[in-house]
């Protein structure tokens, strides 16, 4: 389908732009990612909104008063637990190990699809825009009772991948 | 004739919440739904609320709503299923269909929180089978559990025709796109972003020109839109959809309230033509109050909010609650109502409202 794009950003494409998420304090710099595992928020709007600052056990998110304030990120107090990924309606906050191995990261992300992937499974590496980026080895699929029906699952990607991998391809149903 | 002090009509997120805060005040309360099972709207909604902790930010809709449901039944309220209200007649009676007969039901202080209707779209072929509002294609996924279709075109980029896209995607079906006649998207972002990682596209200036198929809708037909909205000749697309579904907006549900003699105001950021009401929700008319989507369209957390604040103000008026608790109680109630509507999300909202209020004071 022919998409004509004028603008860029997250009111016109529905995705947020580099300069966006840059700009927003939840965005982590890649100095950061690079001292261990931490979250990172992909929230650029003023909505309402702020359990990621409640369930944090580190103080690491703060949104303060009023709700519609952007998440800051504190990374030097993230330990990447992660408990923010499933709370976050807007499935806006991510896991990052950009140390993972030499030439691989993982990242974490919330998924509400069935079916789910299964350990070991290699699944698609989707992008911002859905698009298949690279193989994706799936290292664990979390859904504890607390995480109210949202999957976390984390899958190793290449290195370079980190930041551009958010998802996977769906997987078929079975009819 | 049945006699209740407080009735409330529509057990919804607003209707729930006004019941709840008036019984446990001590008032006698009856809910009137026209439906099987109380709840409204919410038990569709299977996405995780936005919002702080006060407003149940991170739950999921149909949580809220067993927990409303639960909290009603201990507050003692009672409920009136499969009941349609006709019509309001002087001296706060009610006219009830209950199956097969009428009854009334008066009452000295009545609760109007009936929602909302879905706006609908005409177009060549938008009475073919396949067309839907977008609430009715959640009702049926999430509440029947059934596809209306495989392949889906979604026509509205605001929360509902995201929020709907997703929940598609998630029955199984695939989402071809979603089509917003503005040249933004009027939803969150976040609720598109989660729909652009799994691959939908979102075409913002687009409408949809017709459907077309012989015995159901077989495909659609959209085009580009210039600033006045025409179409743009050359730019047509045909999608491949059994399915289109309309999420271009609601307006308050109003009878009611316009039967009631209740003074209106027109107010496109809230939805249309809504009850003017003061900031106890209390109508031009001593006793009607309104709460929820009636009062202007907004989230399911402020429907609660505003549905809170109309039964405490309401139990408050027959002498339950002592004054210095009900005026704090309303005022922190208007906290979280204020909290709900900043930003540029809420701006417009929040400054409609005002002008509905000062609506009150007009003769």
């Amino acid at each position: 389908m022919n998409q004509t794009r004028k603008k860029e950003g997250v009111r016109t494409t529905g995705i947020p732009s580099k300069e966006e998420l840059e700009a927003s304090p939840g965005y982590p710099s890649y100095e950061a990612l690079t001292r261990g595992p931490i979250v990172v928020i992909e929230c650029v709007q003023d909505i309402p909104c702020n359990p990621c600052e409640s369930i944090c056990p580190k103080g690491a998110i703060r949104v303060g008063n009023p709700i519609t304030r952007l998440p800051v990120f504190y990374p030097e107090e993230c330990d990447g637990c992660g408990n923010c990924i499933p709370i976050c309606p807007g499935q806006a906050i991510f896991r990052v190990d950009i140390n993972h191995a030499e030439d691989k990261a993982t990242v974490s992300f919330p998924y509400e699809y069935l079916p789910l992937p299964k350990k070991n499974d290699i699944v698609q590496g989707v992008n911002r825009t859905g698009e298949a980026v690279c193989e994706a080895e799936v290292l664990r699929v979390q859904k504890p009772r607390k995480f109210a029906q949202t999957t976390v699952i984390t899958v190793a990607v290449p290195k370079e991948l980190a930041m551009e991998v958010r998802s996977i391809k769906r997987l078929k149903r079975m009819e | 004739m049945g006699k209740t002090e407080i009735a409330v009509v529509g057990g919804g997120a607003a209707g729930m919440t006004a019941a709840i805060e008036s019984a446990r005040a001590g008032a006698q309360v009856t809910i009137i739904d026209e439906n099987e099972q109380p709840g409204g709207q919410l038990f569709k909604q299977i996405h995780k609320f936005f919002g702080s902790g006060v407003h149940r930010a991170g739950t999921r809709g149909v949580q809220i709503g067993r927990d409303l449901l639960r909290e009603a039944e201990e507050a003692g309220v009672q409920t009136r299923l499969n009941t349609v209200v006709y019509g309001i007649f002087p001296d706060k009676r009610l006219g009830l269909i209950c199956g097969d007969h009428t009854e009334e039901l008066a009452s000295e202080i009545i609760i109007l929180a009936t929602g909302a209707n879905e706006n609908a779209l005409s177009f060549p072929g938008w009475t073919l089978p396949g067309v839907m509002g977008a609430g009715a294609t959640q009702t049926l996924i999430n509440i029947n559990r059934v596809l209306p279709g495989r392949r889906i075109l979604m026509v509205g980029a605001g929360n509902v025709g995201l929020i709907v896209s997703y929940q598609l995607l998630q029955a199984g079906a695939d989402v071809i796109a979603v089509i917003e006649g503005l040249s933004y998207i009027g939803g969150y972002g976040v609720h598109a972003s989660k729909i652009r990682r799994a691959g939908v596209p979102i075409l913002t200036g687009f409408t949809v020109l017709r459907a077309e198929g012989k015995e159901s809708v077989e495909r659609a037909v959209i085009a580009q839109v210039d600033e006045k909205w025409q179409p743009i000749s050359g730019s047509e697309e045909v999608l491949e959809v059994e399915t289109i579904c309309l999420a271009v907006g609601l307006s308050p549900l109003s009878e009611l309230a316009w039967m009631a003699g209740c003074r209106f105001s027109f107010l496109p950021a809230l939805g249309g033509w809504v009850p003017a009401h003061d900031e106890n929700m209390q109508c031009n008319l001593p006793g009607i109050y309104v709460a929820g989507d009636l009062a202007g369209i907004e989230e399911a957390s402020t429907a609660m909010e505003e549905g809170r604040l109309a039964g405490l103000a309401a139990a408050e008026s027959l002498g339950y609650l002592p004054p210095e608790e009900g005026r704090k109680r309303k005022e922190e109630l208007r906290n979280r109502l204020a909290a709900l509507r900043i930003g540029s999300f809420g701006e417009g909202r929040a400054t409609a409202k005002k002008k509905l209020m000062r609506a009150m004071c007009e003769k």
